[in-house]
Parts: C-alpha cells; sequence; structure tokens
C-alpha cells in the first residue's frame, strides 16, 4: 500500500479526534445526562462512582433536603450556658482528658495534646464578623472540638486510612495504623488533631484512666466522641461533664424525633467555617 | 565419585556445625519452658486454651479490628453465656491479672516483642507498684 506523508496525517488525525471524543459519549451515554451536567461532574470525577454517598461539593441544602439512613452522632454547643458559667468549659475538657489520658501541657506548648479546648471567638469563627464584638463573646472562651465532619478532609487525605468515618458518622483514630505522616493535621481546617512529639508513657507514668490505652509517640489523635463509651449506652465524657445544664446536647442528627434535631430547630445554629462544605456536625448556639 | 570430594564433605560437615550453632552451643537444651501465671477468678478463656496458646494474637488483632473499624465490641463466650467487651485492658487483664507474670513469661521466652503494650496501659504489678510497664 502506498504511505505517503499526507495519508498518515489523515489517518492520525481520524484517529486523535475517535480517541478523544469516544470517552466522552460513552461518558454520556451511560449516565444519561446532557452535556452541561457532565462537565459540571467533572471536577469530582476521581470519586465517580466509587463513592456514591458522598456529597460532591454540593453545599449545605443539598445534604438536608432528605432524611438519610444511618447514624450520623452530632453535638449542639450552647456557648449562652457555657458564658453564664465559665467554668464548664474547663469542668468539660478536664473530663475528656482524664477520660482518654490526655497529658497536661502548658498552655501554648508546642507538644500540647488537646482533644477539646476553649478559643476565642475570632479563632473558632473566622467567617464570622468580628466588629464591635458584644461583651459575652469577647470575654468567653468558645468550647471547640473535632467536629466529626460529614465530608471529613482527612480522612481523604490519610494514606493508610488510620482515620476513617466510622458507621456512625464519628471520624475515628486508629492507632494502630497512624504512620504520623501528618497528612490529616494539615488537610483539618480546625486545628483538631495533636501530634504526639512526646512519649506520652514519660509525660503521664500513671495513666489517669487505667481502663483506656495512652498513644505512642509519632501519632496523631484527637477527639473520638467517646465511641467506647456510645458502645456502652453512655454519652460522650464532656456531654456527661456538663451534666443537666443543655449547655451540650448529643445525639443521631439523621433521627428527626432525637432530642439533637428538636434543639436544632428551636435555635438558631452556626457550624465552624461552613464554606469549606465540610459539614461539621458540631454546632453552636451564640 | 565427586571431584574434591575432600574439600566438599568437610565443607558440608563446617557449615551443617555452623546453622546448628544455636542447639549445640545450648547442649541440646531448650531452656527452662515458661511457666505463665495460672488464673483463678475464672474457670474458662473466651476459647479453648490450646487454641489461645497457638492464635491469640490472631484474636487480638481481630479484636482490634471489629471494635474499632466495625463497632463489634461485644463478645459472646458459648460455655458461660455471658458477653464479654473485646478487649485486651477490660477483658483479657481482668483474669490474666499480671503481664510479667503471663504475658512477658513467654513472649521473653521467644523472643517475642509485641507492641500492644507501647499504648495500652498493663494492670499495675501487686509486687513492684509504680512500673506500669
Amino acid at each position: 500500500m502506498d504511505k505517503n506523508r499526507r495519508n498518515f496525517l489523515k489517518v492520525a488525525g481520524i484517529s486523535t479526534l475517535a480517541g478523544l471524543g469516544a470517552p466522552a459519549i460513552v461518558d454520556r451515554v451511560i449516565s444519561g445526562k446532557g452535556e452541561g451536567e457532565v462537565f459540571a461532574s467533572g471536577g469530582a470525577a476521581g470519586h465517580h462512582g466509587a463513592e456514591p454517598t458522598e456529597h460532591h461539593g454540593e453545599g449545605n441544602t443539598e445534604s438536608h433536603k432528605e432524611e438519610k439512613t444511618g447514624t450520623r452522632y452530632g453535638m449542639v454547643i450552647d456557648t449562652r450556658q457555657f458564658n453564664a458559667n465559665p467554668k464548664l468549659g474547663v469542668k468539660c475538657v478536664d473530663a475528656c482528658h482524664k477520660m482518654h489520658n490526655v497529658p497536661e501541657f502548658p498552655k501554648g506548648d508546642k507538644n500540647e495534646i488537646k482533644w477539646i479546648w476553649l478559643t476565642n471567638h475570632e479563632n473558632a469563627f473566622p467567617e464570622h464578623s468580628q466588629q464591635f464584638k458584644d461583651k459575652d463573646t469577647a470575654d468567653n472562651k468558645v468550647l471547640v472540638t473535632c467536629n466529626h465532619c460529614e465530608n471529613p478532609p482527612c480522612v481523604r487525605a490519610c494514606p493508610t486510612k488510620a482515620t476513617f468515618k466510622n458507621k456512625d458518622g464519628i471520624v475515628m483514630m486508629d492507632f494502630h495504623r497512624c504512620i504520623g505522616c501528618r497528612f490529616c493535621m494539615a488537610a483539618c481546617p480546625y486545628g483538631a488533631r495533636s501530634f504526639n512529639w512526646l512519649e506520652p508513657k514519660t509525660i503521664l507514668p500513671t495513666p489517669t484512666n487505667p481502663d483506656y490505652p495512652r498513644r505512642m509517640r509519632g501519632v496523631v489523635e484527637k477527639c473520638n466522641f467517646c465511641a467506647d463509651r456510645l458502645a456502652l449506652g453512655e454519652k460522650p465524657a464532656c456531654v456527661a461533664a456538663a451534666g443537666h445544664s443543655g449547655a451540650m446536647i448529643f445525639g443521631d442528627l439523621n433521627d428527626p424525633n432525637s432530642e439533637i434535631r428538636k434543639v436544632l430547630k428551636e435555635n438558631f445554629t452556626i457550624q465552624r467555617k461552613p464554606s469549606l462544605g465540610t459539614n461539621p456536625s458540631v454546632f453552636y448556639i451564640v | 565419585m565427586i571431584y574434591n570430594s575432600g574439600k566438599i564433605y568437610t565443607g558440608l560437615i563446617i557449615f551443617v556445625l555452623f546453622i546448628t550453632f544455636p542447639i549445640w552451643y545450648n547442649h541440646l537444651d531448650a531452656g527452662t519452658l515458661p511457666d505463665p501465671q495460672k488464673v483463678e477468678n475464672a474457670k474458662e478463656c473466651v476459647a479453648p486454651v490450646a487454641e489461645m496458646k497457638a492464635t491469640h494474637m490472631q484474636l487480638l488483632n481481630q479484636w482490634r479490628d471489629d471494635v474499632l473499624r466495625d463497632g463489634d465490641r461485644a463478645f459472646n463466650v458459648e460455655a458461660d453465656g455471658k458477653m464479654y467487651q473485646k478487649s485486651l485492658q477490660k477483658t483479657c487483664m481482668k483474669c490474666h491479672t499480671s503481664k510479667k507474670k503471663f504475658c512477658d513469661t513467654c513472649h521473653e521466652y521467644a523472643s517475642v516483642t509485641p507492641y500492644c503494650w507501647d499504648c495500652h496501659v498493663a494492670p499495675v504489678e501487686p509486687a513492684a507498684k509504680g512500673d506500669m510497664n
């Protein structure tokens, strides 16, 4: 057969067009969508089909349209109660840290381990206006912890699946698998994760709770919503410490009849950094 | 006949002696066999003793994954029908009350160093208090 440059270029050009066009057509046939939608979902193509339950950048409104099945534990923190009783916040932090053998460090120490802590309003809610703050907001600190996001960026970042979302919607840490790469710490927009720079055994020779393990040097740790207590039908340590004050309400966000949903329905609540689309499960009444 | 048989057989004998060094150096004696602490406050373990001796490490790994990743915490012992938590600290070590006298006896003999106790808290040893590890 006669091969010349002109014919070769023709065949190569047609092949290139077919190669580029075929996937787009196949994609369209499979999804049965219009042109615009195909390209709109392109941003999430990496996870397309692999995680059908996940939401991709659809925002807050989407997830609240319909009732979801399964459990999604969440928390409402009533800052009015904490403002009225300034000692309550410290009590909750202490209860948690004693329960989980979290050693104490001086404030601001780079080795500090925090599962739940108190922070200034502007640090907790940087997206909200801080101009002309009222006295309560200016004088008091906000109790913050891991938000157990519906769409947790730390879980995506973890290369070993040491951090993962369990069946109850809790973002868990499997210390056995953690390799200490700290990608999750970089991914978390709330600073909810702490790294063990030092050997916890040497800092805390006598555990405050002998029934709970310590961690080892080189792993990341954070709040686990007291998954072990929930399994026994108890409330998380911080919620138990807050007692009947109503300052902390814990429950299943997916259950429309739960106490937490009732509280959410009756009060205006805010989440931390909602624009990031992580959908935190911790809500604040300010 | 093979060439250089003298050198080969001498070499083989030296080789066999060398790789069996640990055996003849210890006079064919494996040392005192470990005698882990006997349990007094329970009649049965979560599995038959022979099975526990052979596969407790797999069981513990299984428990770890069940509890942590699947949230499946309860463990049912067939014999007395009681539910126990799948927990090293809360279940195993409540009967095997001494890490030194139970875990360490065999682990030291077999020269294995499991990392359980890097994080998990061993029960307080009755003899030497203050030393948790």
